[in-house]
């Protein structure tokens, strides 16, 4: 069986407002929202850790599923960031492009 | 069409040769400084007529005494036949950004700080250049112009952020006497050093009039619908975001900039309370 790698995109803006990941392509826009083992998997996706690697150590730890369904499922999922360029997906290892960390939310409300 | 315009160094000298000719340097091009958001931006234009007119439609912002961040040389042009472009055209190409529309073009350079705009004399032209200047500018700094109406009312600013026909001059027509009215139309934001201030802006919606040259720390954002009756709801950080990235001016393809942008949007969301408010057009709603 083959590796995948997976890796953000440069041209993608990410930010974590409350328990949402909030993802933007900056080539037109679009914003999407991912769910919480989503998110995992993009904060995850440094370009050198194989994606089985990332779903057995970061998602199959923490929630309650087994690796094969967990593996399926992050598939689809990078397939379907990849289609809107916003995941990099390659058989070998990459040079992570991230030309930004998801921030964390910080800071109160100004009143 | 764009190789027909004079580039942005040499506008000025390529100004038609009969509006120079006999006049005195200082009549040759009539400045106007208007400021907004603190910015200043200088307008030379030839035609006396076209200076009054946007002189009486920037009244509240001009700032003689202003030292202009940018200078742009007004050329009138004859009407074109109907637009064959109906949505504004826009790019940059090695630094330099081209907007065409119809007769509308303009071009300039953030980097030389000066351009023009070739337009027939209406203050309609002359707003689409400032609202994207303005937008390139305050991208980087943090900043935005948003599709909200806005005033100031005990030294804080709100802001009522919809899409055409959420109310957002509804919302300015119901202001108390004691609001300042910033604008009905566009609002403009930026990130200080102490939060977000909101400043007046002269683009004005169905109202009709330009808002005051006032600022304020921005004190909540409101995403306004009519409703059935006042209804306030506190919205999350993540849909503040996304329904306030609908509503934000921004004309540029440009990733860097989209992405300042955004972190813009997100820095606002988690420093300043987003309601989402139903209201009935009624002054209570104030």
């Amino acid at each position: 069986m083959s590796t995948t790698y997976i890796a953000r995109s440069a041209a993608v803006a990410a930010r974590r407002l409350g328990d949402e990941m909030v993802i933007m392509s900056a080539l037109d826009s679009t914003l999407f929202s991912l769910s919480d083992v989503a998110a995992v998997l993009w904060e995850a996706a440094d370009g050198r850790t194989p994606l089985d690697q990332i779903v057995r150590d970061r998602v199959c730890s923490s929630y309650e599923v087994d690796a094969a369904t967990a593996l399926r499922d992050a598939e689809e999922f990078v397939r379907a960031l990849a289609t809107h360029g916003i995941l990099l997906v390659s058989g070998e290892p990459m040079e992570s492009p991230v030309t930004q960390a998801p921030a964390a939310s910080a800071g109160g409300k100004q009143q | 069409m764009d190789a027909m315009l004079p580039s942005t160094n040499s506008a000025a000298t390529d100004l038609p040769a009969a509006v120079r000719a006999g006049l005195h340097p200082e009549l040759a091009c009539l400045g106007l400084t208007i400021e907004i958001g603190g910015l200043p931006l200088r307008l030379c234009a030839p035609d006396p007529d076209f200076w009054s007119l946007l002189a009486r439609r920037y009244s509240n912002f001009i700032r003689p005494e202003a030292m202009a961040e940018m200078e742009f040389d007004l050329l009138p042009t004859a009407p074109d036949p109907p637009p064959a472009e109906v949505n504004l055209q826009i790019r940059c190409e090695e630094g330099r950004w081209l907007l065409s529309r119809g007769e509308f073009r303009a071009a300039f350079d953030l980097r030389s700080r000066r351009g023009h705009l070739a337009c027939v004399p209406n203050p309609y032209s002359v707003d689409t250049l400032l609202r994207i200047v303005h937008s390139l500018l305050l991208a980087p700094a943090g900043g935005l112009l948003l599709h909200a109406s806005g005033g100031i009312r005990g030294g804080r600013g709100f802001l009522f952020s919809g899409v055409s026909g959420a109310g957002k001059t509804t919302m300015a027509r119901l202001a108390p006497p004691d609001v300042q009215l910033l604008t009905d139309e566009i609002s403009y934001l930026r990130r200080g050093e102490d939060g977000f201030r909101v400043y007046g802006t002269p683009f004005s919606g169905e109202l009709g009039i330009q808002g005051e040259s006032v600022s304020a720390p921005l004190a909540a954002v409101y995403l306004i619908e009519h409703g059935a009756a006042n209804r306030l709801e506190l919205v999350p950080e993540a849909e503040a975001a996304r329904r306030l990235m609908r509503n934000v001016l921004f004309f540029a393809r440009d990733a860097h900039l989209v992405s300042q942008v955004f972190a813009t949007v997100c820095e606002l969301v988690r420093c300043v309370p987003v309601f989402r408010l139903e209201f009935l057009p009624d002054p209570r709603v104030w």
